[in-house]
């Protein structure tokens, strides 16, 4: 097995303190490895961005600890050891197009050619090349989007975190975005926690599932997604794939209800297809859900 | 924008342009309005030429206050709001007074500087200008150092970015429309402050109490003259603004177009 | 792969991580935050008077205590180690000598200053409110017409923004003359001032509102008048308020500038020229005039914000224009 590139080990989150309280995150364990694409899904207030948060060292854990490449979080982020997309794109309109891809390159003090080298590679990884000297607000919102993602990438980092990069995209975009993000994956061999709601997106991109329940924040399950690589269009057709997303849903409905169950499996021993999951997908199959 | 386009935009407020004038040039005296009060344009505009040599030294002498007191006020007005954004001690002080001196009529200063400075003197009416639009100037600079996009933040946290790199990549540009904005209003502000603080003395040949002396002897057409320099001046000031905005951030007002 | 670009030296000292932390626990304890501002405030007003008054002691004009108090003898002198023209009594008075001047009476035997400059107020405010009334109901106007009719935005809305570069005190002793009451002409300019942030502030207001609900006022065939009743003025109000805020001290503005060159005593800015005619027997006068000038501006703001609390009463968030 590959090294583990994040290690979440019993790390708990709470906002305020006293009466006021809230408990975000309740003694989180998961390792991804390198290589893995790892979606976070669940419902709102389940605080998959704060883990993600908490991952990036964006927000301190209140408990537990939290090391990415076998380093504390915080270490690793001076070290800027993993890019970000946000679920806006969050360019500086006062940049170009390449000037925003050379941002954290010029943060860590890159010399300016192979800036330019480096940014101009991303850009021509999201096929955005033709757009270097434009402006953001002269892009559409997918575009901006694929900015943000060359952008996290231009570190040629370890590790991506991806905070719902698509959530605030029409559906056709999504699509064609998730594929293209499976195409750079492939290309980069980069590891990726990806927070999303969409359970299709979730079971398409991932080769892992971690699902959530609110209050408190914890991971009730997690599925592996043994679909074939590499995903394509045709991916979404297949049963295998239905299956999944069936799974993935049960999970998410039987949320807090489920936690003894869960436990029992000790926190994600594979893709744990029932028999009810099973019928659930035939008979959405059935009901003709495409 | 493309040249028709800009065409079609200039072409109702010249028509306002042009109908106004007629009318002031035809009308007023149609309908038997003072001409002594309110000269026709063609007298005003001959007036202008008859008075050029004082009206020529009047106005240099008032663009120098105003210039003076833009650059002496700006500067300041910037490096407060600065040290504000930094202290967050002095911002929390500085940010409610800023927005009590905007309700103050702080043009009534306008006396107590003449003292301080000596009416003869053009600083005079420069520390008139710098107190008039230090505050507008310092606020709108801080709302632009400290309104980032929270996001914007945490991206730059993410790639351990310095304070100094957040203020130099993130802050600093993030500020300019708004320190624009501020020099728009600083722009009208100073005219105004120039000219108010010189009716309460200085040298005849300037704009202010060039007007005040000829209305005073009833030569209303020598005032008329110096009022439509003086509207030039505030006018033209405050496009010049506009376009240094253009060449300096054309990436925000390029992607804006509403006049108001 | 897993090497990242070359890391350069981590970042040193406190980073902005560090700042966005301490600004999240602040808004933990937003409660607090009211009272730490009034505070600071509060001391800045302090310091300021204090860097004043120590100024004047560095390098102010000579002064001596001298009398008795309770059967002691006081008599001690001041002599500041410097000269600054800028600290003497004549230039910078003292904090108690401007003090001292709103009890002292106006005219030999007569009424007390502060009365009198309350007087002048009183007079002012009334200009400058007839004003406001006129400029913003004409601001109004002009927002909601530029935003019904397009045409009326491109041809007018560049001489509304060039209005505001014209420095209309020159015209002032014209417009006396013209309208022949001084009164009135104070409060046109006054006016005059007044209309141009709330024109600004309806345009953005009208036009604030969310699409969809133009979208549904549609679906349901509401008129142009429904519209702009039940829609565009609820949804503007947070807008209105903030270009009144503005107006109100834009109002005090034109109406103590317009009192200067048609010499109207009756107002503040009567009295500031007045003073300041005689500032060299007495400059205390002139700053009391400016301090009353100060209230008026931050009660006629005040009276708005006032105003704002008691129509919204919580059901909008505050704007700013």
């Amino acid at each position: 097995m590959s090294e583990p590139v994040v290690e979440v080990l019993k790390a708990s989150k709470t906002f305020g303190a006293g009466e006021g309280a809230l408990a975000a995150l309740q003694e989180i364990d998961l390792t991804i490895r390198a290589g893995e694409f790892v979606s976070l899904i669940g419902p709102s207030g389940c605080g998959k961005s704060t883990l993600l948060r908490l991952i990036g060292d964006l927000t301190p854990a209140s408990t537990g600890e939290v090391r990415l490449n076998g380093k504390p979080a915080a270490q690793a982020r001076r070290a800027r050891e993993y890019g970000i997309v946000f679920q806006a794109p969050v360019l500086m309109e006062w940049r170009t197009v390449q000037r925003n891809v050379e941002l954290p390159l010029e943060i860590s003090g890159v010399a300016r050619a192979e800036r330019t080298e480096r940014a101009t590679a991303m850009l021509r990884l999201v096929e955005l090349s033709d757009f270097a000297a434009k402006y953001p607000w002269q892009l559409s919102g997918g575009m901006q989007q694929r900015v943000a993602i060359a952008r996290a990438l231009a570190m040629d980092p370890a590790l991506l975190l991806m905070d719902e990069p698509f959530g605030a995209l029409d559906e056709m975009t999504r699509e064609r975005l998730n594929l293209e993000l499976m195409d750079i994956w492939r290309r980069t061999h980069t590891t990726v926690v990806f927070v999303t709601h969409s359970i299709p997106e979730a079971v398409f991109l991932s080769s892992r599932v971690a699902v959530m329940s609110a209050r408190p924040g914890r991971i009730t399950r997690l599925i592996d997604v043994d679909l074939p690589q590499p995903r394509e269009a045709a991916t979404r057709n297949e049963e295998r794939y239905f299956e999944l997303v069936t799974a993935v849903r049960e999970a998410l409905h039987q949320g807090g209800a489920d936690e003894a169950t869960a436990a029992a499996e000790g926190l994600g021993t594979g893709a744990s297809t029932g028999e009810g999951e099973e019928d659930a997908a035939a008979r959405i199959r059935a009901e003709g859900y495409a | 924008m493309t040249r028709g386009s800009r065409l079609r935009r200039a072409l109702p407020p010249l028509t306002v342009f042009l109908v106004v004038l007629l009318l002031w040039e035809f009308g007023l005296a149609a309908l038997n309005v003072q001409q002594f009060l309110m000269p026709r344009p063609s007298v005003i505009v001959a007036a202008l030429a008859d008075q050029a040599h004082i009206l020529w030294d009047a106005t240099l002498y008032t663009l120098t206050e105003v210039l003076g007191g833009l650059l002496i006020g700006g500067t300041l007005g910037i490096l407060a709001a600065f040290a504000a954004a930094r202290w967050r001690l002095a911002s929390e002080a500085l940010v409610p007074i800023g927005i009590a001196a905007a309700s103050i009529p702080i043009i009534a200063m306008a006396p107590i500087i003449n003292v301080w400075f000596t009416a003869d003197s053009p600083v005079s009416r420069m520390a008139v200008v710098t107190v008039l639009i230090f505050f507008p100037i310092m606020v709108n600079t801080m709302r632009g150092l400290t309104q980032v996009d929270p996001a914007a933040l945490e991206l730059m946290a993410a790639c351990a970015a310095t304070e100094a790199q957040v203020l130099r990549k993130l802050r600093v540009p993030n500020s300019l429309p708004y320190i624009f904005t501020g020099l728009k209003v600083a722009t009208t502000l100073a005219v105004i402050g120039a000219i108010v603080g010189e009716y309460f003395g200085g040298p005849l040949a300037a704009l202010g109490i060039y007007i005040k002396s000829e209305a005073y002897q009833f030569r209303y057409n020598h005032a008329w003259a110096a009022i439509l320099i003086a509207c030039t001046l505030g006018i033209g000031l405050y496009v010049l603004v506009l376009a240094i905005e253009r060449v300096a951030i054309p990436w925000h007002t390029s992607s804006r177009q509403e006049v108001i | 792969m897993t090497t990242p670009v070359p890391a350069s030296a981590p970042a040193q000292g406190p980073t902005l991580l560090d700042a966005v932390r301490l600004r999240r626990q602040e808004a933990v304890t937003s409660g607090l935050s009211r009272r730490r501002r009034l505070l600071a405030v509060a001391v800045a007003l302090v310091l300021f008077l204090l860097a004043w008054e120590l100024f004047k002691w560095l390098g102010g004009d000579p002064w001596r205590l001298h009398g008795t108090v309770a059967g002691i003898q006081i008599d001690y002198e001041h002599v500041p180690p410097f000269q600054f023209a800028l600290a003497s009594d004549l230039a910078l008075p003292h904090i108690w000598s401007i003090l001292g001047a709103f009890p002292a009476p106006y005219q030999r035997f007569g009424d007390p200053t502060w009365l009198v400059l309350v007087g002048a107020a009183t007079y002012t405010f009334k200009e400058a409110f007839v004003g406001f009334v006129i400029g913003a109901g004409l601001g109004l106007l002009l927002g909601i017409f530029f935003v019904r009719y397009r045409i009326l935005e491109q041809a007018f809305s560049p001489y509304v923004v060039a209005s505001q570069a014209v420095p209309l005190i020159t015209i002032a002793p014209i417009i006396v003359i013209f309208f022949g009451n001084a009164w009135t002409s104070v409060s046109l300019i006054a006016a005059y001032l007044t209309f141009f942030p709330v024109t600004v502030a309806a345009m953005r207001g009208l036009r604030s509102a969310d699409p969809r609900a133009f979208e549904l006022f549609r679906s349901v065939a509401a008129t142009d008048r429904q519209v702009l009743t039940k829609l565009q003025l609820p949804a503007s109000v947070p807008y209105l308020f903030a270009g009144f805020r503005i107006a109100a001290a834009a109002a005090v503005v034109g109406a103590i500038i317009g009192e200067l060159p048609n010499g109207l005593p009756d107002g503040v800015g009567g009295q500031i020229l007045q003073a300041s005619q005689y500032y060299v027997t007495g400059p205390e006068r002139l700053w009391a005039s400016i301090v009353v000038a100060a209230a008026l501006g931050l009660v006629a703001v005040g009276l708005v914000w006032l105003a704002e609390r008691l129509v919204t009463r919580g059901r909008y968030r505050s704007a700013e224009v």
